[in-house]
């Protein structure tokens, strides 16, 4: 079964945008990460709940011109975004 | 300690012990007009002291210590003592300061407004804050800029300006009334020169001020401004403040706010007269 990605508790985060880049406060580690599209986007589409990996990528091609949607690389990003404590798998 | 000195400077109290008279002896003279600690208790403590008992006399050299310290921190000779002692006190800022957001920063204001300027030690940050005190404008400070976490203002902290270098002789030509320390030459980052801050700035040292404008000056360029988005600026800050990290979320939040809430320029300038211009066009167009 397909993981499912879900955004980190609201509570856990303080998430100020503030131009093409934005800040997010991470509470339990008390790291600043300064982030830039498409990372914003991903939590927005995550959500508490979470997506699978094709779910995502459906919902982010809702809202946004995905022309070369690279399945791998979301991954691999979304890995990255795990690692740091956004993003939990569910 | 045999010589203390206790001063209060903006709203951090200090008390200064030293092996040797001089450098209290300076620091009296310089800190003159200037109140003591909240209540007689100071945040912080500085020690000066021989490495060894006998470094007292023979080739004495200063040792920094207090609450706060840099372990293999290299001595310096007694005749820069008093470099030693506002080393120190910037150390105890740096290193133990959690009241206050801490901004490397020159601060001056007018009208209640605060016009901070960050940058590379040679940027020109404490000479245009130097100079801007001559033209109406309050000097808060030339090397940090403190910010409220709770109202977001900046509070002054207006030790001695320390001038470098080509500075000195720019500051002592257009402040001739002002007073000076002792020129303190071979000091790890060439000549220094202590400016006292004026009479103004130290008696409205307790009135903070509202951030209105942030600028990043560069010396030694031709003649260019341009706006720094706030991405930028907040990268910039991060790596501006020694406490950031420290703070937590209070620091976020007060270093989020300060940059979504001012503008931000960075100038480039070939000599002071230009920067000075600079510096009144855009504080002109707020």
């Amino acid at each position: 079964m397909a993981a499912v990605y879900c955004a980190a508790q609201a509570e856990a985060l303080r998430i100020v945008p503030l131009d093409t880049l934005t800040a997010i406060y991470h509470r339990a580690s008390g790291i600043t990460h300064l982030v830039g599209p498409p990372v914003p986007e991903i939590l927005a589409a995550l959500g508490p709940d979470g997506l699978t990996l094709g779910a995502l990528i459906a919902r982010l091609g809702e809202t946004y011109d995905l022309l070369d949607a690279d399945e791998a690389a979301l991954g691999a990003r979304l890995d990255e975004l795990v690692a740091a404590g956004l993003v939990r798998t569910a | 300690m045999k010589h203390v000195f206790s001063v209060r400077i903006g709203p951090v109290g200090f008390r200064v012990g030293s092996d040797w008279r001089e450098p209290i002896r300076q620091l009296a003279a310089l800190y003159a007009g200037y109140p003591q600690p909240e209540d007689g208790v100071p945040d912080f403590t500085v020690r000066l002291f021989a490495q060894r008992p006998w470094r007292r006399v023979i080739r004495p050299a200063v040792m920094i210590g207090g609450d706060f310290m840099i372990p293999d921190a290299a001595p310096l000779p007694l005749a820069q003592g008093l470099l030693a002692a506002e080393m120190a006190m910037n150390l105890q800022m740096a290193l133990g300061q959690r009241r206050y957001l801490l901004l490397h920063a020159s601060a001056v204001e007018r009208d209640g407004r605060v016009l901070l300027m960050t940058g590379e030690s040679g940027s020109g940050k404490s000479t245009l804050a130097a100079l801007l005190s001559q033209r109406g404008w309050r000097l808060m400070g030339d090397e940090f800029a403190l910010i409220d976490p709770i109202t977001g203002l900046a509070h002054a902290f207006p030790r001695l300006v320390s001038l470098k270098n080509a500075a000195i002789a720019v500051a002592e030509a257009a402040m001739p009334q002002a007073r000076f320390g002792p020129l303190l030459k071979g000091t790890p980052k060439g000549a220094i020169r202590h400016l006292v801050p004026d009479a103004a700035a130290v008696a409205a040292m307790d009135t903070p001020g509202k951030p209105a404008l942030l600028l990043f000056p560069r010396f030694g360029f031709t003649p260019d401004i341009r706006d720094v988005a706030p991405g930028e600026v907040f990268m910039r800050l991060t790596q501006a403040s020694t406490n950031y990290v420290a703070m937590g979320e209070r620091g976020f939040d007060a270093l989020t706010r300060l940059v979504l809430g001012i503008p931000a320029q960075a100038i480039d300038y070939p000599d002071t007269g230009h920067a000075l211009a600079q510096v009144e066009a855009l504080w002109n167009a707020l």
